[in-house]
């Protein structure tokens, strides 16, 4: 039995009707995209159409858009595809950024979450051009936003590309690759209302891009490997709805605002809610809880119906504390009774008092009485 | 099987399956508009309907991210489980052995840039086949540029390597040998238990790429000691962007990882697991262990039946690769005096295609039938027509048919002295 209640849309998300429509179309055809005769031709269409989709969302053209099978792969594409001798990431990066480039400057952030641009424009002073930074748009943990567009005059100053991974930012925010001056974008689908097994990496007019993945010449090039079509269609409708649909992110962010309200009048000291005084995502809330471990919450949460995470889902089978709220100077004993809260677009009113009266009765021992 | 035999093949979309196709084909259709028919199953094959049935709930309510520590999540990561062992017991593998990529073009990059990575300090040898998929001969050139010495054996005039070339091409400083199970372009197939012993014997390790083989031909990854093994979703009528790759555990064979991050699929391809993607795969699996021979008897004969009428009716039209020892979903023939892109261009009912669809948007011959000893003029009149689960007698009939009719009205244009 799947919970009844689901808070945990930075993981992944469900994907809408519409969707599932689009999708359900296009698997029922069948056609390899790089063939010649019709059924290959009309599956080009519609990876087309996708791409415009998704370029839309991000305000570039379609040709910048790079369909990957998702956000590790384009993160991993755009770190080492380009040629870069020195690479500087902030230190709340995700893992496959991280993990990505193991030579990598770490620049750190503030206790609020936000990149230390000051730390920044140090360290990519001394990288040895020419020299790639990645930041991420918006935290998977925290939702705190990165001063993007800041750190990419930086960067340019020096004659360096600027990546940001906005996976968790796309169709959740403004992603204007003009405005944020980024050279390079990623984007999943799975985390705007598309499936699994799809992304993107969107690359600037000025980036040279090696292919990671070699073979047929897919993508430009840029991505070997027979396009997943179901996959991409789902990506462009899930972009398109998600344009759509914006200004829905607001009532989301008041239900979030509004619990944290009545989590902090309730508890007092005896939570701490990071990131609260800058600017976040408009569904995300990253909390702790005094005394009682991150583990025993989601588990005992959990058999209440409802579903959060105690961090981000990739690194969520192992016992780890977090490094974005180690980054933030989050001593190890509070950061390890974090949990994350992620609301989507279907979150209603109801299930925030659910989740309030779980989390109110979440006690030491785990035991929780929903009501 | 489950396919009723279509009596009227004008009826609707061939790529469908039968049972669809009541409801995407418009009612009313003239009975005598050709259909498109769809004989390119090596390029891609149409989803199964049974595996887009096993897929659908997990877009939908069953969405969980299956490294998620609760319930959604769980669900989704046992059912991946699930599919990990259907996707095992195809090739006699264990479920531990097999990692999910995005496909076989990934599987293939990770076995052999991983092996090369992980290994390049002790061996720095790859023995692979000019007949490959252009995603194998384009990571042992780049690994070639890095430093590794790189054979590529030929193959004889029906696409097969010569095993003693391969014995001797294999030296203790062989770290790998690339060798796919079934050529994408002619349909031959490798004597992967030989290569296997010779590969044993040396101390290499042996990768095959099975995308066009798996669910076509019985696959032993132990009997024919393969340690590493690239599988393809959408060459067996399952979704497109997934695949696996087996990786061998015992003895354990090490691979570098091309993409960091998450750590999934035990560190060896970061990134959250399509869990529709990896059950339609599974689910295709299952579907092919059980039906393969039935399938096999029966695409065989209608193969048969179409090249019958090929060659009975016209003169001078030949078999590309080995007739005996070749998958029976392939057919590709060269007609002499004809232009392949032109007999296709004369068909636009029917989907056939000249080559590879990877490289079928670039122009030139094939560097597969040209490796057969091929002049570019043999090699431009190629054909390549593939047949599978779908196909029905009446497909093939009317195909042969106007495969007859457009050749012969091509080569009567031909003799004239000048060309509209």
């Amino acid at each position: 039995m799947p919970s009844e209640i689901y808070l945990d849309y930075n993981a992944t998300t469900p994907t809408p009707k519409a969707v599932r429509a689009a999708m359900a179309v296009a698997a029922e055809a069948c056609g390899n995209p790089s063939s010649v005769h019709r059924f290959g031709r009309a599956q080009r269409a519609r990876i087309e159409n996708a791409r415009q989709q998704v370029a839309a969302l991000a305000g570039t053209d379609a040709r910048q858009v790079i369909f990957t099978s998702g956000g590790t792969e384009s993160n991993d594409l755009a770190l080492n595809g380009v040629t870069a001798k020195s690479v500087v990431v902030s230190a709340i990066e995700h893992d496959s950024i991280l993990r990505g480039r193991e030579d990598a400057l770490r620049a750190p952030v503030h206790s609020t979450g936000v990149i230390d641009l000051q730390k920044l424009e140090v360290l990519v002073g001394e990288a040895g051009p020419p020299v790639l930074v990645s930041l991420m748009l918006a935290n998977n943990e925290t939702g705190v936003v990165q001063p993007v567009a800041e750190a990419a005059d930086i960067v340019h100053a020096r004659d360096g590309l600027l990546h940001c991974d906005a996976v968790q930012a796309g169709g959740r925010l403004e992603i204007d690759m003009a405005s944020l001056g980024a050279d390079m974008m990623t984007l999943s689908a799975h985390k705007m209302g598309g499936p699994q097994g799809a992304g993107a990496l969107i690359i600037g007019e000025r980036v040279q891009l090696q292919a990671r993945v070699l073979g047929g010449g897919q993508e430009r090039g840029y991505r070997a490997g027979t396009e997943n079509v179901v996959g991409i269609v789902g990506f462009g409708a899930a972009a398109q709805l998600a344009h759509e649909h914006m200004d829905g992110w607001q009532r989301v962010a008041q239900l979030r605002d509004r619990f944290e309200v009545r989590i902090s009048d309730a508890f007092g000291d005896e939570v701490q809610i990071f990131g609260r005084d800058v600017t976040r995502t408009p569904n995300t809330c990253c909390i702790a809880r005094t005394g009682i471990d991150a583990e025993t919450q989601v588990i005992a949460l959990d058999l209440a119906g409802i579903a959060i995470s105690a961090g981000s889902a990739c690194s969520s089978g192992k016992v780890e504390s977090s490094h974005v709220l180690a980054a933030m100077g989050v001593a190890e004993p509070v950061a390890r009774t974090a949990i994350r809260v992620s609301l989507g677009p279907s979150t209603k009113a109801a299930d925030m008092d659910r989740f309030l009266a779980a989390y109110k009765a979440l006690t030491k021992g785990g035991v929780a009485h929903a009501a | 099987m489950q396919h009723k035999a279509d009596t009227d093949a004008s009826r609707g979309d061939a790529a469908t399956p039968d049972t669809k196709r009541d409801r995407i084909t418009p009612a009313g259709r003239p009975s005598k508009l050709p259909a498109p028919i769809y004989l390119d199953y090596q390029a891609t094959t149409p989803v199964d309907p049974r595996v887009l049935d096993a897929m659908l709930p997990w877009f939908n309510t069953r969405f969980g991210n299956p490294h998620s520590q609760h319930q959604h999540g769980w669900q989704a990561d046992e059912a991946v489980q699930e599919a990990r062992a259907q996707v095992a017991a195809i090739i006699g593998a264990r479920s531990r052995d097999i990692v999910f990529t995005s496909g076989a073009t990934e599987s293939n990059n990770i076995a052999i840039k991983g092996a090369a990575k992980a290994y390049r300090h002790q061996r720095n040898h790859i023995v692979t086949c000019v007949t490959e998929h252009k995603c194998v001969l384009e990571s042992c050139l780049q690994l070639e540029r890095d430093g590794f010495e790189i054979t590529r054996l030929a193959v004889d005039a029906n696409g097969h390597i010569d095993l003693e070339q391969l014995q001797m091409a294999v030296t203790e400083k062989t770290l790998l040998v690339s060798l796919m199970a079934v050529n994408n372009e002619i349909g031959v197939i490798h004597p992967l238990r030989e290569i296997g012993e010779i590969c044993r014997d040396a101390g290499a390790f042996f990768h095959t790429d099975a995308a066009q083989a798996v669910g076509k031909i019985p696959l032993d990854v132990e009997a024919a000691n393969i340690d590493l093994m690239s599988i393809s979703g959408h060459k067996i009528y399952g979704p497109k962007g997934v695949g696996a790759l087996f990786v061998r555990r015992s003895p354990r064979l090490q691979l570098a990882a091309e993409m960091s991050g998450g750590g999934q699929e035990r560190g060896l391809r970061s990134g959250t697991l399509p869990t529709p993607l990896c059950l339609g795969l599974g689910m295709a699996c299952k579907i092919a262990e059980r039906e393969m021979e039935a399938e096999h008897q029966r695409i065989t004969v209608l193969r048969d039946r179409l090249y019958q009428r090929l060659t009975s009716e016209l003169d001078n039209i030949s078999l590309n690769g080995d007739a005996e020892q070749r998958i029976p979903g392939n057919l590709n023939v060269s007609v002499a005096r004809i232009d392949g892109a032109a007999l296709m261009m004369g068909i636009p009912e029917i989907s056939v295609s000249t080559g590879s669809a990877c490289t079928s948007g670039a122009l030139g011959p094939s560097y597969v039938l040209q490796a057969l000893g091929l002049d570019a003029e043999s090699s431009d009149t190629a054909l390549r027509i593939g047949l599978g689960r779908f196909t029905t007698v009446d497909e093939v009939d009317y195909a042969a048919e106007r495969i007859v009719a457009v050749v012969k009205q091509l080569r009567g244009q031909q003799a004239l002295p000048t060309r509209a």
